[in-house]
């Protein structure tokens, strides 16, 4: 427990010690600013027109699915130096030479990328706070909202994890972090045109699908499966990528 | 401290290191010799538990490297080829960070990287960013991370490269100063080097271990003649043939004549001085024996010797593969 915190303290402190971290932060605050503020001028033109407004449905839902975009863009920057600047640099034999497991070190990692996850996600209280101090909102479908937001970018991360372990190069790990991202976003696009299983299965992949429950305040365990099951293939993926590359040299 | 027992590390088709077998003492020195691409790293690799051996196994203070890796680790320190630092840390916040995976409690902390600071001379360097940092620093800086928790292995990967005169024999003093608490394999490219810190040497060559001795030893092993070194105050011819009928003398060269000096080698009978008979032979000739030395082959010599015989050997590989 004690090794993997000092995992994801040096790699948050790494975040913070380069310029990524901030980019991530103000580019997460710029887009999420922006998308806040121009679905606030629709919400308040649709309040004009009619007495059924729902905030939760209306405004902070749309914001969060739209918000999710921007982690197909920050996420690959988050995770991409993880494993690959170890190996290039050197440092990947300090840390498979130090007494510590291999899977003390992918949690750690994990957990590390993960803050910094959080602390991009928690720029987003700002305007929640001025939504609960304005409106008047049900609290439920916001905290739910943030656990399927945590659990996204969890997956996200445990895939950036693998492909990033899977290179030395760091700008290689970005791209194809970021193109099978992208890939996971849109698999169901096609579903319809297809036959039912693979609709279904399609359907499934797809990861911001499983998403949409918990926007709406439903805690689905079929989604949470989903999430929780994906994360941990990741990086148990990630531990056999680690252990090859010792076979490989 | 350390045994390795039939040690054979392949990749894919490439075999690194070839069923090496060797045993370090306690408190010993281990100088690891070999040109390059020998296996010295990977052994060393092998040894840190950073990967796993094909066949053989290896033992780090009575726990084997593959199967008890992390009580292995815990008392290993290692200072790879490239010294292993963050860029962007500071040495402090670097070697903070070592020690914390090290296992070294929250309290101790401080004062051991202060301590494996001083003595690796880096203090001064400590709020600098490690990449901000000339060669010689990192490597010490990287020296400092293995001594952090006083580990009771020590395997050093070129601990002298990059750095400056001076530097290398403050490092090589530290090691000195090391061996005795600790057990140290070391490897180099630099013959010297060996002579000078190891108390016993490993010639690798091609995965194989070609020699395991003192580097005392080694050299005199590879003698089968004593040699000695003579320069006379007179035409070489006359000194050649005079020299000859000394009694134990069994070959005279003359390796340079030059301003009616002469210097020749003379070998003679093994385990026979004949120092004395020389000596008085020259002078009674009325010249005037300027030098008069035994000669010892440099390690130089038996490493170049010893991985010369390994690619005349008829087991050695076809030309096409050792020329890659």
């Amino acid at each position: 427990m004690s090794n993997m915190l000092a995992i994801a303290h040096k790699e948050l402190k790494g975040y913070f010690a380069s310029p990524i971290a901030y980019i991530v932060l103000g580019f997460f605050a710029l887009m999420f600013g922006f998308f806040f503020y121009s679905l606030l001028l629709f919400f308040d033109r649709g309040a004009q027109g009619g007495p059924s407004v729902n905030v939760n449905e209306q405004l902070i839902r749309p914001v969060f699915l739209n918000a999710t975009v921007i982690f197909l863009f920050v996420l690959p920057m988050v995770t991409m130096r993880t494993y690959a600047e170890e190996k290039r640099s050197g440092t990947m034999e300090l840390l498979l030479t130090a007494p510590l497991t291999d899977l003390q070190i992918i949690l750690g990692k994990f957990l590390g990328a993960m803050g910094l996850f959080a602390a991009m996600l928690a720029l987003s209280l700002v305007h929640m706070a001025v939504i609960f101090w304005r409106g008047n909102p049900e609290p439920l479908p916001v905290l739910t909202t943030y656990l399927g937001m945590l659990l996204m970018g969890g997956c996200f991360v445990s895939l950036g994890l693998l492909i990033s372990s899977l290179t030395r190069n760091q700008i290689v790990a970005g791209m194809a972090t970021f193109a099978v991202f992208l890939m996971l976003w849109v698999i169901n696009w096609i579903a319809s045109f297809t036959g039912p299983t693979t609709q279904a299965v399609l359907n499934y992949l797809s990861i911001t699908d499983h998403l949409d429950d918990f926007t709406k305040g439903i805690i689905d365990t079929k989604h949470l499966v989903y999430y929780i099951s994906f994360i941990a293939f990741g990086l148990f993926l990630t531990a056999r990528s680690v252990d090859t590359e010792r076979w490989r040299g | 401290m350390i045994e390795v027992d039939h040690l054979t590390k392949r990749y894919g088709t490439v075999t690194a290191v070839d069923d090496v077998s060797f045993t370090v003492e306690k408190g010993e020195i281990l100088g690891f010799l070999g040109p390059n691409g020998a296996g010295k790293t990977t052994t060393m690799r092998v040894l840190t538990g950073y990967m796993p051996a094909t066949e053989g196994r290896a033992r780090v203070a009575g726990f084997d490297v593959a199967d008890q890796s992390i009580q292995a680790k815990r008392r290993t320190g290692y200072l790879p080829e490239t010294p292993p630092l963050y860029t962007d840390m500071t040495v402090r916040d670097y070697l903070l960070f070592c020690a914390r995976i090290k296992g070294i409690g929250r309290g101790d902390r401080a004062a051991r990287v202060k301590a494996a600071m001083e003595r690796t001379r880096v203090a001064d360097m400590a709020e600098r960013q490690c990449g901000k940092l000339s060669k010689g620093y990192r490597q010490r800086v990287g020296l400092a991370q293995a001594l952090l928790n006083n580990p009771e292995v020590l395997i050093l990967d070129e601990p002298t490269a990059g750095l400056d005169p001076k530097q290398i024999i403050e490092t090589r003093k530290l090691i000195k100063d090391l061996a005795g608490d600790h057990t140290v394999v070391l490897s180099t490219h630099i013959l010297p080097e060996v002579s000078q810190t190891c108390q016993r040497v490993v010639i690798i060559n091609k995965g194989k271990v070609v020699a395991v001795d003192t580097p005392d030893n080694l050299t005199s092993r590879l003698r089968g003649s004593e040699s000695l070194f003579l320069q006379v105050d007179a035409r070489g011819a006359d000194v050649a043939v005079e020299l000859g009928t000394v009694d134990g003398v069994t070959g005279v060269t003359v390796t340079e004549a030059r301003d009616g000096l002469t210097a020749l080698e003379v070998a003679s009978q093994s385990g026979r001085d004949i120092r004395r008979e020389l000596a008085a032979a020259v002078v009674n000739r009325g010249w005037g024996l300027l030098e008069l030395r035994p000669m010892r082959l440099s390690l130089e010599d038996v490493f170049l010797t010893l991985t010369t015989i390994e690619q005349d050997a008829p087991a050695a590989p076809a030309p096409t593969t050792e020329a890659a």
